[in-house]
């Protein structure tokens, strides 16, 4: 009974410590965002890897999730006689929820290991290290721009998502279903309203800051070679993915 | 070399979990001098110069630059101190998504914001100062050999041209003509520079080359330092045993019988 006492108080204590190492990382982080130097150009390129080389994979998740979505809802919305609203509910669903996390999961998977990978590598072979002794601050060279960069992009990659994933959803209405596309598309724009897109792109750049912040966490603390930063890299992934979507649902609870 | 020293060093310790590395170190360099640190793998030289760098925090002790307490400074103050330095990283540490120039040019660029195509003329001019034509500059740190990575890691170090240079077994993984290229370069580095110098080493061909004054790591702590030229006759069993690489002496490895 003892010795489960003290391992239920060894995994609290260990979590509080992680939750506080967290913690202060990101406020470090955070603080670097607004002091120069400011490195523009790698906020650039790294805007260019975490949102135009996403294009694809987003771009794809985002129609099959818009097709397969007016496919359910129109088996289930027959049922109440209600098949005509199909286009409000794919739009809705789409700008309010599975565009930004289906997006946002997809850009985890992808970017958030990438840059655990990346970090991680240079925290092992001491180039990291290396960096302060050249006179430049890793948060502001490393972490700074791969924060701004996923806050930045992932709202215009979800707008994307957003379009593609309505697309999708009009393909197999008018197509598939038989959906006038005339009343299809006036049915999609006249119930869409301005806080519908905008909320799905706040919680995108909340997701986008979060799958930055947990690689470069992950990264930056990682120890003892390979071995280490595999596992950072496992860690970074599935921190961003669950973290998407706990603060999925705060978000959504506070913002409507 | 004038009397006080650059580099003071006093009862340094630390500590990773139960495991204590440092014990109490205690080590001098005056200014233009040039120590070199030998003692065996695992023994805590990379931790010591690290913790010199400020980019590991000792537990205890006190670390004295230029006669200025730095254990005690903000996270900024250290920062500012660490341009003073010029580190070789023990596994070079080049910034593989970098050039080589750039690698080079790093610290002129980022650090001192001097203008990129003044920064990269520098950085050719010191890889030309390693033996590393201007062709090398464009490659990539992967497409080096090892000796070359060190080269223009060395290039690095002292581009900035630096008060303080730390090299971290500049010679280890090297063949023999290699390594005494480097040895070459570094006490001709050294001696232009006029800086302050702490090297870290195995190889005593090359601590003989290097240093004008040896110190040696054990359990801890500095058990023994003197000129090279009276290490043959130290009297000391521990740097009989390590200068002539014999697996009986005083110093037991951590290993079991087969
Ligand atoms: N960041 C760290 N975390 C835990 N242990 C470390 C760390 N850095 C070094 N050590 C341990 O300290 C000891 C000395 O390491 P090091 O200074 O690298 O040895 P060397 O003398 O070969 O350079 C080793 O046993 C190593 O495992
Ligand atoms: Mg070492």
């Amino acid at each position: 009974m003892l010795d489960f006492l003290a391992s239920v108080g060894r995994v609290f204590i260990g979590f509080l410590s992680a939750s506080g190492r967290l913690a202060i990382f990101t406020l470090t982080a955070l603080s670097h965002c607004f002091r120069p130097p400011f490195y523009f150009r790698l906020i650039g390129r790294q805007m260019i890897d975490i949102g135009y080389y996403s294009l694809p994979v987003v771009g794809l998740t985002a129609i099959f999730t818009g097709m397969v979505l007016a496919l359910q809802t129109n088996t289930g919305f027959s049922r109440f006689g209600a098949a005509s609203a199909t286009a409000t509910v794919v739009v809705l669903s789409v700008t309010r929820e599975l565009g930004p996390v289906i997006a946002a999961l997809m850009v985890a998977g992808r970017i958030g290991a990438a840059i655990a990978a990346e970090i991680g590598t240079m925290r092992v072979t001491d180039q990291i290290d290396a960096l302060s002794t050249l006179s430049t601050n890793p948060y502001k060279y490393l972490i700074v721009p791969r924060i701004i960069a996923g806050l930045v992009t992932l709202p215009i990659l979800v707008l994307v998502a957003d379009i593609i994933g309505v697309f999708g959803g009009y393909i197999v209405s008018t197509y598939k279903l038989g959906f006038n596309p005339a009343t299809y598309l006036h049915n999609t724009a006249n119930n869409l309203t301005s806080i519908d897109v905008f909320s799905g792109l706040i919680k995108a750049g909340a997701f986008g800051f979060l799958i930055a912040l947990m690689g470069c966490y992950h990264g930056f603390h990682s120890k003892g070679g390979a071995q280490g930063v595999g596992a950072a890299t496992t860690y970074a992934v599935v921190s961003a993915s669950v973290m998407i979507l706990l603060f999925d649902y705060l978000l959504t609870s506070v913002l409507f | 070399m004038s009397d006080a020293p650059k580099i003071s060093v006093r009862g340094l310790k630390k500590s990773f979990g139960r495991k204590v590395v440092l014990d109490g170190i205690d080590l001098d360099v005056g200014v233009g001098e040039s120590v070199v640190v030998i003692g065996g793998s695992g023994t805590g030289k990379s931790v010591l110069v690290k913790s010199i760098l400020g980019l590991i925090d000792a537990d205890q002790g006190s670390i004295k630059i230029d006669g200025e307490e730095v254990t005690t400074l903000s996270r900024g103050h250290r920062e500012a101190l660490l341009g003073k330095f010029g580190m070789l990283f023990q596994g070079a540490a080049l910034f593989d998504s970098l050039d080589v120039w750039e690698n080079v040019a790093f610290g002129l660029i980022q650090g001192r914001g001097m203008e990129r195509n003044k920064a990269r003329d520098i950085a050719m001019a010191k890889l030309g100062a390693v033996g590393l034509g201007p062709e090398v500059g464009e490659l990539r740190p992967s497409e080096l050999s090892g000796g070359m990575q060190k080269r223009v890691a060395l290039a690095r170090a002292i581009a900035a041209e630096p008060e303080i240079i730390i090299f971290d077994e500049p010679t280890t993984g090297l063949d023999p003509i290699m390594g005494d290229v480097i040895n070459d370069l570094i006490v001709k580095c050294v001696r232009d520079l006029g800086a302050t110098a702490i090297s870290i080493t195995h190889d005593m061909a090359s601590a003989r080359k290097i240093a004008h004054r040896i110190a040696m790591i054990y359990k801890g702590r500095i058990i023994w330092d003197g000129a090279p030229a009276v290490i043959e006759h130290s009297g000391n069993a521990f740097i009989d045993q390590f200068i002539h690489g014999r697996a009986d002496g005083p110093i037991q490895m951590e290993i079991r019988a087969l």
